[in-house]
């Protein structure tokens, strides 16, 4: 069943703030579609998991609607909704044995009892929990408890089912391969769900669509690809992977390109664009680090020939983590650029003082408008950080 | 404002859609009102009643214009904060030299103190009266002195070192074993004396559970009953057995609610102090559980000392117990000791109304309180409702109030429309219900606090609504909590005597108001016996609450068994 979010706001008191209230969530509207898995990504304190709350019936938004199906739910309490969650600190029942815990949203639904065992049952085998049947759960390790989360979620075959940073309390490997199994349960049984993390890599993995939250806002609503290669504006940018931002006039729009340059008088051009954008504008030119291509700048490469030269350097750090190598180049930019060189047995390794040609593809390259303030000097900012910094110090 | 009212109106109508959960609150709030509440606005109401219908504090003035009530007020004020002061000392003596010093015998002497603290509370009186009184053992048949001034100050103070001492070991027992011992060891390690580590470091780590001592001992000294309407006599009035016998012996209401005010006002501020002491209280509880420690941080003359303090103490409350026994199986004390059941066959015979009174009396009332009280800690805790502070402190109130107090309150509030009460056992039961859910409570508050939110919201999540929630899964998991909430108040109606001395009456009367009676009949063999069963009850009920607990919900682990 699809789940529709009509400009929700929540508020919360708190009175150490002006006015005494905190906006955790402002005019939040989204719509996930049947089936669909959409991830809701952001910093903490970003109203994430209050907009999954919202959705759940525990907090009730200040103002707004919540739509699942063809109906409007925001007044009903949470026990009237069918919606599941697997809460992130898994919330097993501690008096209840495995078997009980999956089996619990079907007893409070009044299922005979052979079917609830039945059910269970079924579950647990596709959970890979069926021999842990008659444990306690404190005789659980962190995934198994998770798998019993789960599965206790899954039995009752909500409309929607909602995570709540599931996976935050596992360890690394752990966690990749529970969210892998999380996307096979959730294609295998066609359930809308709703997942919130502040994980990228996580929700790049499980998601359909990500929305990238900050401060109670929707920053961005994508694609994985959409978020990370295309992002709309330097938020999404910056809070997913890491980047090289420029800030360059945009000059004119030529084949399906972007021709801009920068105040050194230095040409680019890029495939694409955030929304909006205008020729004239200041914006930032962004490159991921693994698009640029490091050469050594009298030994240029083969594989390089349609590349685009985004400017040459010096290498100033190589950090070589065996599959892929971190430079840091010193370009003439206010920071080094930061590249991240792949197959190093086969491009070259560089040391520090090297001479370089950093190169990079029209296609990985994309624009993103400034914010409003940094539109005027880029570099107000910073300089407004030095003078407090100089004032505090005498 | 208009957001704020609009807010509280939109969090009412939320409530409301969940029908047994706004009921269950609307319920529980107004019970607060009328029960905790109402009979003390009577109190202070009847205490302004002049006469003729009219209001003023002509009551007040006339009793504080009478010596005898004024010297009742400093004799109370006094007699508490001695107690105190001393019981706190002692208490701390036992409570160091069991979990620090380690003295040899410390399982008895933990046993000692806890043995009062499920006792009525009045025995101490009586075995003072049997071991010292007119008839003595030790100073009649022993001294051969008669008329020992035993009445008055002297016993009084002794019977209630006796009876309240436990309350101090207990509390301070907890803060010296939350104490982590490394610092005694750091201080030791840089070179401190054993003596400067004890001034320099324990002492003032234990600071603030000795005040919290002090203050606890002082609200139940100044509302102890019993003790004193056995011990005090007319030379040594306090306010309780004042305000009780202005009521009970002259029917004079306005002055004995007035009383009953001088009573309520040190208590209630020592109370409400002692809250707040507890709850700014950081640095005690460095880390959560006991850990080993080195007994060498006193000194072989220190533990000497200390075991000699101990074993003095205990042989004292040795004697009363030994006194209680014998008394209740000599024929009669002080003169002819030979062996006889004449007693029990009183008790069990003609006194047996009064056994099957308080069990039925206590039986009933137990499981109500220790529900509610579950049931107050889970609101309290977990449901956002508009007065939820207010029923916190509401439900909290009647630790703080004397009995004697709310007792007058009970008989001023429900003698009359809409509710009259008086004479059952309705009232009776009431009154132990909402006097004895304080520590039920803050239990269940003190486990829910360190319980997830999550897993009931998993609960309602997966289609519960707050009934089923509760019942399902906030009780069972609460239920260490639920079950000292239960002995508590068990223990607790079994040996109440200040409230209920007014509320009892020919067809339902109480275990505790017979052994008073006994005892002012001069009838001490009978008191004793009665006294005996009512121990040997409670402590027969507190075996079968925990073998239940360790059979029925040992299978859940330790996490299910903090009782």
């Amino acid at each position: 069943m699809s789940v529709r979010l009509v400009e929700i706001t929540k508020e919360f008191k708190d009175m150490d703030r002006e006015g005494g209230t905190l906006v955790a969530v402002r005019d939040f509207s989204l719509e996930v579609l049947d089936g669909e898995l959409v991830t809701l990504l952001g910093p903490s304190g970003c109203g994430k998991t209050t907009t999954l709350r919202m959705i759940a019936g525990f907090e009730v938004p200040t103002s707004g609607e919540i739509w699942i199906g063809n109906k409007n739910v925001v007044n009903d309490p949470p026990n009237k909704r069918d919606t599941s969650m697997v809460f992130q600190s898994y919330a097993i029942f501690p008096h209840m044995s495995v078997e009980q815990n999956v089996g619990f949203g079907l007893e409070l639904k009044g299922y005979p009892r052979d079917t609830i065992r039945q059910e269970s049952r079924r579950i647990m085998e596709v959970m890979g929990i069926a021999e842990l049947a008659h444990r306690r759960p404190d005789q659980l390790s962190g995934g198994q408890q998770q798998r019993v989360a789960l599965a206790r979620a899954i039995v009752n075959k909500p409309s929607v089912l909602l995570f709540d940073e599931p996976l935050s309390n596992l360890d690394a490997k752990l966690r990749e391969q529970m969210r892998v199994e999380i996307r096979r349960i959730q294609q295998n049984f066609k359930i809308t769900s709703i997942y919130v993390t502040h994980d990228q890599a996580e929700a790049m993995t499980v998601s359909d669509r990500i929305v990238v939250m900050n401060k109670g806002s929707i920053m961005q609503v994508g694609s994985p690809f959409e978020i990370y290669s295309r992002p709309a504006n330097r938020f999404v940018a910056d809070f997913i992977g890491k980047v090289n931002l420029f800030p360059v006039k945009v000059d004119s729009l030529q084949a399906d390109r972007y021709v801009v340059s920068d105040s050194k008088g230095r040409q680019w051009c890029a495939a694409s664009a955030a929304p909006g954008i205008q020729i004239g504008e200041t914006v930032w030119f962004m490159v991921r680090p693994e698009s640029l291509v490091v050469e050594k700048t009298d030994r240029p490469g083969a594989k390089s020939e349609n590349l685009f030269v985004l400017a040459s350097g010096v290498v100033e750090k190589a950090v070589y983590l065996g599959a892929t190598v971190d430079y840091d180049i010193a370009a003439s930019f206010d920071r080094p650029v930061f590249a991240v060189s792949h197959d190093p047995v086969d491009v070259g390794l560089w040391s520090i003082g090297d001479k370089v040609t950093l190169k990079y593809s029209p296609n990985a390259a994309h624009l993103i408008p400034m914010d409003e303030k940094n539109k005027s000097t880029e570099n107000n900012a910073i300089e407004l950080v030095c003078q407090q910094y100089q004032s505090r110090k005498t | 404002m208009h957001s704020k009212q609009s807010r509280a109106v939109a969090e009412i109508k939320r409530t409301a859609r969940d029908p047994i959960l706004f009921v269950g609150i609307l319920l529980v709030i107004s019970s607060l009102l009328i029960f905790v509440l109402y009979p003390l606005v009577e109190v202070g109401l009847t205490s302004l009643d002049v006469g003729n219908g009219s209001r003023g504090l002509g009551v007040y003035i006339e009793s504080l214009r009478s010596p005898y009530i004024m010297k009742a007020l400093v004799n109370s004020l006094i007699m508490s904060t001695l107690t105190a002061t001393i019981g706190t000392l002692i208490g701390y003596v036992f409570a160091f030299a069991v979990t620090r010093a380690k003295v040899p015998g410390s399982r008895i002497f933990n046993l000692i103190a806890v043995i009062p603290a499920i006792s009525p509370p009045f025995i101490g009186a009586l075995a003072i009266i049997m071991l010292f009184g007119n008839n003595g053992l030790i100073t009649w048949n022993l001294l051969k002195i008669q008329n020992f001034p035993i009445y008055g100050f002297n016993g009084l103070l002794l019977a209630q070192l006796l009876t309240f001492f436990p309350v101090s070991y207990l509390t301070l027992k907890g803060v010296l074993e939350s104490m982590n011992p490394v610092l005694e060891e750091a201080a030791l390690d840089l070179g401190g004396s054993r003596w400067k580590v004890f001034w320099k470091v324990t002492l003032p780590l234990s600071i603030p559970g000795i005040t919290s001592s002090v203050l606890l001992l002082f609200v139940e000294t100044l509302a102890d009953f019993g003790n004193p309407l056995i011990l005090a006599g007319s030379k040594f009035p306090v306010l309780s057995v004042q305000a009780y016998l202005q009521i009970v012996g002259m029917y004079d209401l306005p002055k004995g609610a007035a009383i009953s005010m001088l009573l309520l006002v040190p208590s209630v501020i020592a109370f409400y102090l002692q809250r707040w002491l507890v709850s700014r209280r950081k640095y005690t509880t460095v880390t959560g559980k006991p850990q080993q420690t080195t007994t060498k941080i006193v000194s072989s003359g220190a533990r000497t000392f200390l075991f000699v303090v101990c074993l003095v103490v205990t042989i004292l409350v040795g004697l009363v117990y030994f006194s209680i026994v014998i008394g209740a199986f000599a024929k009669v004390w002080g003169y002819d000791h030979t062996p006889t059941l004449d007693h029990f066959r009183f008790v069990f015979g003609v006194g047996f109304k009064a056994v099957r009174d308080t069990l039925m009396i206590a039986g009933i009332s137990t499981p109500f309180a220790g529900l509610l009280g579950m049931v107050i800690a889970y609101l309290v805790v977990r449901v956002k409702f508009p007065g939820r502070q207010f029923v916190d402190s509401l439900s909290m109130l009647s630790f703080a109030v004397p009995g004697t107090v709310i007792g007058i309150g009970y008989i001023l509030a429900f003698n009359h429309k809409p509710l009259v009460l008086t004479g059952t056992l309705a009232i009776l039961l009431l009154n132990f219900i909402f006097r004895y859910i304080p520590v039920g409570i803050e239990s269940g508050k003190a486990i829910l606090a360190s319980i997830d939110p999550s897993i009931e919201e998993a609960a309602i999540n997966l289609g519960a609504d707050s009934r089923r929630t509760f019942g399902k899964i906030t009780l069972p998991m609460i239920l260490p909590a639920f079950f000292s909430g239960l002995v508590y108040a068990f223990v607790r109606s079994m040996t109440a005597v200040s409230a209920a001395i007014f509320l009892v009456s020919s067809r339902w009367n109480l275990m505790t108001v017979h052994i008073m009676s006994q005892v002012e009949s001069g009838n001490l063999g009978a008191a004793a016996a009665y006294s005996l069963l009512l121990v040997a009850i409670v402590l027969i009920i507190i075996g079968i609450i925990r073998a239940i607990l360790k059979t029925q919900f040992g299978k859940f682990g330790g996490t299910m068994l903090h009782f």
